[in-house]
């Protein structure tokens, strides 16, 4: 099992994503921004950071990368694919996901251990989770503030594409509360915190993000 | 070759962070009266006369805006 986990120029945490996928017991495998070819792999992983720096908006330029061209034909095509952070916001700019992410309404940069809860534990990414469960993983972000029109909010809430909601309190200004949300299919999940800084008991605030690569290694067994 | 100019605006329904930061610190100036500032992106292409006001709009909507959230407007 091939998991890809894409490095633009100013990712940061494309290693602390491959860890997670080796700790979850599949193969990770570096793909390269400028490289179109995504050498086979089972699933995709865009890891968090300033893709090209933010210029312009965050993941507005990453989307318009070769590698992206790719991802985006192949997440179409029912490809796993899990944008975290940076990623998230890549899979915004791209319209694999809806809506968008602003600045946070306090203009704080924010980094905290965040409780959330699981709203959809059917996702390719979120099945080793029940519906309902509350985890705590780690948020950092600037421009972390989910916004969609109300149309399309109340899309995501009839369809059950909220995937992860922040519990006790809004840490940056997100329209209902959203931390993640999924395409239509399930297969594209895109959020904030961040799941693969909670792998590992010695260097996360638990294991609580492991879930995420837990699930997708059991969906593709 | 044409200058052309592109202006990219948050929609009125988006908060503008950085526009609220702004009005803070005017108050700090010692001017009163300003009471809310919309922050926005300037952009100015130099561009051959080939390229028609459809693919202008194109680049716009595609790359220097992101419609989901702003609006922007193109003066030739």
């Amino acid at each position: 099992m091939r998991v890809g986990v894409v490095t633009f120029p100013g990712s940061l945490d494309d290693r602390d994503a491959a860890r997670a996928v080796r700790i979850a017991g599949a193969e990770s495998v570096a793909l390269w921004h400028a490289d179109p070819s995504l050498h086979e792999v089972d699933a995709v992983v865009l890891p968090g950071g300033f893709s090209y720096g933010d210029y312009l908006r965050c993941g507005a330029i990453a989307r318009f990368a070769p590698v992206m061209e790719s991802v985006i034909a192949a997440a179409n095509d029912g490809l796993p694919v899990l944008g975290i952070c940076n990623g998230f916001q890549v899979l915004c700019e791209s319209h694999l996901l809806p809506g968008a992410l602003i600045r946070n309404d306090h203009r704080k940069f924010v980094c905290k251990e965040q409780l959330l809860r699981v709203d959809n534990a059917a996702t390719a990414w979120t099945t080793e989770y029940r519906e309902g469960q509350e985890i705590v993983i780690p948020l950092k972000n600037g421009e972390g503030g989910y916004v969609a029109d109300e149309h399309t909010l109340d899309e995501l809430e009839a369809e059950g594409r909220v995937v992860v909601r922040y519990l006790n309190g809004n840490p940056n200004g997100s329209q209902r509360d959203i931390a993640g949300i999924c395409n239509a299919a399930g297969n594209v999940v895109g959020l904030m915190p961040h799941p693969e800084h909670a792998v590992e008991a010695l260097t996360g605030p638990g294991t609580d993000g492991l879930g995420f690569f837990l699930s997708l290694v059991g969906v593709l067994a | 070759m044409a200058r052309v100019v592109v202006d990219v605006v948050l929609k009125p329904e988006i908060l503008d962070p950085q526009g609220q930061a702004i009005v803070g610190a005017l108050g700090r100036l010692g001017v009163h009266g300003v009471t809310d500032v919309r922050q926005g992106k300037h952009f100015e292409l130099d561009v051959d006369d080939s390229v028609d006001d459809e693919t202008l709009g194109r680049l716009a909507d595609t790359l220097l805006a992101n419609p989901v959230i702003e609006n922007f407007t193109i003066r030739r």
